[in-house]
């Protein structure tokens, strides 16, 4: 029983760390630009490709991931200096339209150079099993997962609340034309901060690529679940993406763990069979709305 | 005046014209509706190959008459193939229909498809419903009927003497169909039942789930590259070593097996399915495959082969009178065609009684990972629902 409840709450923890790696660009571009950026998941997706491409050529895993980030990183500060910056100023539906036009064309531009079936990407050997810690087993892998996550999560906070880079990001989210007032290059930053943003996507679609599959349109539905935890945790906020991230990693585990059977307690086996799975991955969205009616700005609002 | 006169002389040219086309038919138009990119697509590619091989073997007709093969992907959305399935049908005009790889699009498209009186071939998607009550003279099915595959599995686990299982399947029809097949001839203990989400990719909970209630075998059914990733996280997580996977044949084709093979090598999973192309024909399809196309010489594509070689037969039957629906059905029915994978024949529900094997994934004489027949779980094997059919 402890095996399972440690194994389930680690399971958790994974993606939720891994949908940090998602949330804290997207929040950090929304909360300080202002800008909707539905494209986010295609740097998502351009970065995984990117690493199973340098991964099969290279024979490295590392190099892989290493190349993927940098080069995600150049493409979206690229995109942010060519494209994204004239759309500051408009509103919310031309952004919208803008970076899902953009999705289109990653998509379709990755099925030209790739293909359309999914890319093989696999972990190195040496983390293709379990370990073994006192008669617990979990695999390798995942646990390098927790690992990054953590130092990942851990460097940001370093940088955003003890850096004068973190001060100044903080600043433009929560008051832009203040902070620009006071003399900071906020156009250097926003491109600084897209950069980042953009190799955080690549390092995550780079290492759940192995996990789940490198594959055209990957970025869409991670996408959507990103947006949900940048909702709970407050839009701006790298903190409130950590725990939204979290939160939202954990329910969904423990949901699709826990619910069918905990229905098959008090309905019949043929309703629960049938009425847990479909439950059970609604969970998050019904976790979003709880919190959105008692805490509409969401748990940790960075515009106060 | 003249402009009406001029119309109805138009008029009655179209009507001529069409009449003509009535009689007989100087093409074969087919809609290939399959699920061609995302985590399924492995399927639909190698069904879609499959089928045009055997159109290129015939020289690019069907029943002698020029064939073309229209390619659509469903994106394995319902709404989108229903779409698609409404242009076939109106626009393009097609003659017969074939492809699709999930049940649920299956049962969303089949409708419309046969209130249109076209034939659909199916080369995959086999819901019980269909062989059943909804049972129609429009629909063949090559392949199988859902349960079958897994009924065989369930039949070998229980004569294995497994005595504890835990069931694995996507919550769509045809998860629902695999798990009934399963039950149908393994009568040990359940202890659970897991229904994912279908395209679900990440099992952690799941497998976690499993590890907790220690079975001594797994039975999966997750198609495409579902399958391919819970494979690869079971051995990750460890599972390996004290449970005992078991999986439809579709599971271990030979794409998978390159995809996760080292590692499944190690655990030596004995799978159910018919054999890969061991018929005489064999010998004539299976080097053109390998130097012309990309198709390995594993069985999807042999559904997809298989339900070209129907049409080819059914279409010469009736001399190119595809407006006579009921010599074609005839003909279908008759099957002019011996399948490459060991031969069939239709049951009164238009799906298959045919033989199922078992196959075991080793090495071969080379030292690669591959597909081994070990021997035959069923012979002349129909489906559960044959008898629920009225066929009108």
């Amino acid at each position: 029983m402890t095996q399972l409840i440690l194994e389930q709450a680690l399971n958790g923890l994974q993606f939720g760390l891994m949908l940090f790696l998602l949330a804290a660009g997207l929040t950090l571009v929304f909360g300080i630009m202002d800008m909707i950026n539905l494209a986010h998941g295609s740097l998502y997706m351009v970065g995984a490709y990117l690493a199973a491409a340098v991964t099969q050529a290279s024979g490295s895993f590392m190099v892989g991931i290493g190349t993927a980030m940098l080069a995600t990183a150049l493409l979206g500060a690229l995109l942010e200096v060519s494209l994204l910056r004239r759309l500051y100023a408009r509103d919310h539906l031309a952004q919208v339209l803008a970076t899902f036009a953009l999705i289109l064309i990653a998509n379709e531009v990755v099925r030209m150079i790739w293909g359309a079936q999914p890319m093989l990407l696999n972990a190195p050997d040496a983390l293709s099993g379990p370990v073994s810690i006192g008669g617990f087993f979990y695999p390798a892998y995942r646990l390098l997962l927790i690992g990054v996550g953590v130092l990942v999560a851990g460097l940001l906070y370093l940088l955003v609340s003890h850096t004068r880079l973190g001060m100044w990001v903080r600043a433009g989210a929560s008051n832009r034309e203040m902070t620009e007032a006071l003399g900071v290059n906020v156009r250097l930053l926003f491109t600084a901060v897209f950069a980042v943003g953009a190799a955080l996507c690549a390092l995550a679609g780079a290492m759940l690529g192995p996990l789940l599959a490198v594959q055209v349109g990957m970025g869409e539905s991670i996408l959507i679940l990103a947006f949900v935890v940048i909702v709970i945790g407050g839009i701006g906020s790298i903190r409130g993406a950590l725990v939204g991230s979290l939160l939202v990693g954990l329910v969904d585990t423990l949901g699709r763990a826990a619910l069918p059977s905990l229905l098959r307690e008090v309905l019949s086996p043929e309703v629960a069979s049938s009425l847990g799975p479909a439950l059970a991955s609604i969970l998050i969205y019904v976790l979003m709305a709880a919190i959105l009616f008692w805490r509409p700005e969401g748990l940790f609002p960075a515009r106060g | 005046m003249r402009p009406t006169k001029c119309l109805f002389a138009l008029a009655t040219l179209l009507l001529l014209g069409t009449s003509v086309h009535a009689a007989e038919a100087t093409s074969v138009k087919v809609g290939f509706l399959s699920t061609l990119s995302g985590p399924g697509a492995g399927l639909g590619i190698d069904i879609r190959d499959g089928f045009n091989l055997a159109v290129k073997q015939l020289n690019g007709k069907l029943g002698g008459l020029p064939a073309e093969v229209i390619v659509v992907d469903d994106q394995q959305k319902p709404e989108v193939a229903q779409q698609i399935a409404e242009k076939f049908l109106k626009k393009d005009k097609v003659d017969f229909m074939t492809g699709i790889v999930f049940s649920n699009i299956m049962l969303a498209v089949g409708q419309p498809v046969f209130d249109n009186k076209t034939f659909y071939i199916s080369a995959n998607a086999g819901p019980s419903q269909y062989a059943g009550e909804q049972c129609n003279p429009y629909f063949f099915n090559v392949a199988w009927q859902n349960d079958n595959l897994h009924e065989a599995v369930g039949k070998y686990v229980m004569d294995k003497g497994f005595k504890n299982v835990v069931l694995v399947a996507p919550n769509y029809p045809g998860g629902k169909d695999a798990m009934v097949g399963f039950k149908r001839f393994y009568k040990g203990k359940v202890s659970e039942e897991i229904y994912t989400k279908l395209g679900q990719l990440d099992y952690a909970a799941e497998l976690a789930q499993i590890r907790s209630l220690k079975p001594d075998a797994v039975f999966f059914f997750l198609p495409g590259g579902m399958g391919i990733n819970f494979v690869k996280q079971f051995v990750a997580a460890g599972l390996s070593s004290d449970t005992q996977l078991f999986a439809p044949g579709f599971s271990a084709d030979e794409d998978v097996i390159k995809a996760v093979g080292r590692r499944c090598s190690a655990c030596s999973t004995p799978r159910t399915g018919r054999t890969t192309w061991r018929t005489p024909r064999t010998g004539a399809s299976l080097p053109t495959s390998r130097r012309n196309t990309d198709v390995c010489p594993h069985f999807t594509p042999s559904q997809g082969f298989d339900a070209a070689l129907l049409i080819d037969g059914a279409v010469r039957d009736v001399k190119g009178r595809l407006d006579d629906k009921e010599a074609l059905r005839k003909a279908l029915e008759a099957k002019h065609f011996k399948s490459v994978r060991g031969d069939f024949k239709f049951n009164s529900n238009h799906y298959p009684v045919q033989n199922y094997y078992l196959r075991v994934i080793g090495r071969d004489a080379q030292g690669r990972v591959t597909n081994k027949t070990m021997g035959t779980v069923f012979t002349n094997h129909a489906d559960a629902y044959v008898a629920q059919c009225k066929m009108k």
